[in-house]
């Protein structure tokens, strides 16, 4: 994929191909003029840098879904925290939504910026082992809209990836918007120089989202990124007063349960919903520490876990040690 | 130096579009999107920006009024409530049509149990797929142009844009009384294509949806900021989520908190349109493919949704 510039369109034939500039799928695309002109592109040199970037980082997770709020960013988060619990493990969490950035918040770091130093970006420290980096810390107000069309999105997302002085990282968590565009694609792209353990794909269990997550599902194998398994979020709501289980967002279609099983895909586990979860998002701490008891809480520690042995598995194939 | 070619870029562009008198803030909030250096070149995406602004009404000549569903935060319910808006004006005797802008993950046609149907040509463009024997509620998605309805749309920006940009000047709608517009979440390439190719044709405004939480919430700040730097009014807030009558027992919990789209309203001055609460009888007949648009009218949201539906009508007819 490199030859495929960050800004190209899907089906570029590559700047290097004899049809490069001239195909249909070139219409519209930055760089058409400069393909067809016959000028030779070189590979986009970031992706050498972030290569080298990346060697300090042992492992690294992407959370992707198709669908909108089913519950990414508060997995991205909760990871992330859990992992940091153990000490010895450094750990980086990178928000690549550039539109809705969710982290500064879920993480209890509203407000703080940004410093740059010789040795590029310092990211936020919410514990000495769990550094965060977002475009929240880079706007001045919580109103600000960054209306930014792709290529400056992407534009972003190298300079996340290439200039963050992370240090010598365990686990590198990315949090990513719903879809698969710009951003899903510049990740991949910008980390095609080395290895990605997998990706864990969030979905709710109604068929509305499950549409949605199948299309993730398609991406992941189109880019080639291994699928470490889904979570299935707000799968079940217990009454507080009378216990009774309700499905707010019915399984009609079966549920991630049904949709792993034809797709072959591991099923992590299931998260209920507990309004306790989005309130400490909204607080900005973790929810592990605020209701260490609940039966939430024990479902994403077993996730967890299931990535954890994931990672320590995981065969690399470009494994920079 | 930047600031050099960006003003003599503007200049180049006003006389270009002498004709149009399309304001100077237009003009500098579309270059603002492109350009990265001041290399003395004009992107040419500019230019088809500019030129679509200045395109006659074509299919949405006889479109009344258009209203766009947005929110910066995903999964808040934009499509559903965008249907449930369609489906309570259609109830009141409206025409409708529903536009449904999200390229990667549209919902709209799964909503309406039309997820199999695909799109024919006419002499004017596409027709609509109507959702309803009698030709009241229209539909565009892409969905109706992918082959299996799981295909990945794995699209960058030029190219989203430009397919909406097709949706809005090619789809034969005929005449509406309204056209709701359903989008992704965000503030990007799908909703600056939609409010350029839409400027033209007079957009009612925006209703922007959020669930009652902060992390919500604060997302909806940052859309309202893109409807200020677009110049899209907006006609108000739905909080939707907004609390759950357990079906067993009545006792109500606030699984995604409450209140927190009315206090947005009156921090940041927008009309503040309603709530609407979780409806788990109306998400299974929903998500069964039951007939959602015979269940609807029957459903505890409906109240809900057609008081926000009469203010967004008599707005308009104040406008008008």
């Amino acid at each position: 994929m490199a030859d495929v510039p960050s800004d190209a369109p899907e089906d570029c034939p590559g700047t290097a191909s004899a049809q490069a500039g001239k195909t249909s799928a070139c219409q519209g695309c930055p760089n058409q003029a400069a393909c067809a002109s016959g000028t030779p592109k070189a590979p986009d040199p970031a992706i050498e840098e972030i290569k080298q970037k990346m060697s300090a980082v042992k492992h690294k997770v992407l959370v992707l879904s198709g669908k909108g709020g089913v519950g990414k960013s508060t997995f991205s988060a909760h990871l992330a925290h859990g992992l940091a619990g153990d000490q010895s493990k450094e750990i980086a969490l990178l928000d690549v939504d550039i539109c809705g950035p969710s982290i500064p918040r879920i993480m209890g770091l509203e407000g703080e910026q940004v410093h740059q130093s010789g040795s590029g970006w310092s990211p936020v420290y919410v514990e000495e082992n769990l550094a965060v980096m977002s475009i929240g810390f880079l706007l001045s107000s919580p109103d600000d809209a960054v209306v930014w069309r792709g290529p400056k999105k992407n534009g972003m997302i190298k300079q996340f990836l290439r200039d963050v002085d992370w240090g010598e990282v365990d686990y590198l968590i990315v949090d990513t918007p719903p879809g698969t565009s710009d951003e899903h694609l510049s990740v991949v792209q910008y980390l095609s120089g080395t290895h990605i353990d997998g990706a864990v794909l969030i979905t709710t269990p109604q068929e509305v989202s499950l549409q949605d997550v199948r299309k993730e599902i398609a991406f992941c194998r189109k880019v080639n990124l291994q699928i470490i398994g889904v979570v299935e979020n707000m799968s079940g709501f217990v009454c507080p007063k009378c216990k009774i289980n309700s499905q707010i967002f019915p399984p009609t279609t079966g549920g991630a349960e049904k949709m792993c099983r034809e797709l072959n895909i591991p099923l992590l586990g299931k998260v209920p919903l507990d309004p306790r979860i989005g309130k400490s998002c909204d607080e900005g701490k973790s929810f592990f520490s605020e209701v260490p008891d609940s039966a939430a809480t024990a479902a994403y520690r077993s996730i967890i876990h299931s990535i954890k042995e994931y990672c320590a598995f995981s065969s690399p194939t470009n494994r920079n040690d | 130096m930047m600031q050099e070619f960006m003003n003599n870029l503007i200049k180049n562009l006003q006389i270009r579009f002498e004709n149009f008198k399309v304001p100077k803030d237009v003009l500098l909030f579309v270059c603002d999107q492109f350009v990265v250096s001041a290399d003395g070149s004009c992107p040419s995406e500019v230019e088809n920006i500019l030129d679509s602004i200045v395109e006659g009404k074509g299919n949405l000549a006889l479109v009344q009024h258009i209203v766009l569903v947005l929110s910066g935060k995903g999964g808040v319910g934009k499509s559903t409530i965008a249907t449930e808006l369609a489906l309570a004006l259609r109830h009141a005797g409206k025409k409708v049509g529903i536009l449904d802008v999200d390229l990667c993950g549209p919902s709209i046609p799964h909503m309406l149990n039309v997820r199999n149907k695909h799109v024919h040509q006419c002499d004017a463009g596409w027709v609509p797929v109507y959702a309803n024997p009698e030709q009241t509620i229209a539909v565009m998605s892409i969905g109706f142009l992918l082959e299996n309805p799981d295909d990945a749309v794995v699209w960058r920006g030029p190219k989203k844009t430009a397919l909406i940009k097709q949706f809005v000047s090619d789809v034969s709608w005929g005449e509406l009384d309204y056209l709701i517009v359903d989008t992704p979440p965000g503030t990007s390439d799908e909703h600056l294509a939609v409010v350029e190719s839409l400027r033209g044709h007079g957009v009612e405004g925006a209703v922007l949806v959020t669930t009652p939480q902060a992390v919500s919430t604060g997302d909806v700040r940052r859309e309202i900021t893109f409807c200020k730097k677009t110049g899209l009014r907006i006609l108000g807030i739905v909080e939707n989520m907004s609390g759950f009558a357990c079906p067993h027992c009545s006792q109500c919990t606030n699984i995604f908190s409450k209140g927190g789209g009315e206090e947005l309203a009156k921090q940041t001055g927008v009309p503040f349109l309603g709530c609407v609460p979780l409806d788990p009888q109306l998400s299974s007949s929903l998500e069964e493919g039951g007939d959602f648009i015979k269940a609807f009218p029957l459903s505890n949201t409906f109240s809900a949704i057609n008081e926000i539906v009469q203010k967004v009508m008599s707005g308009a007819a104040v406008r008008q």
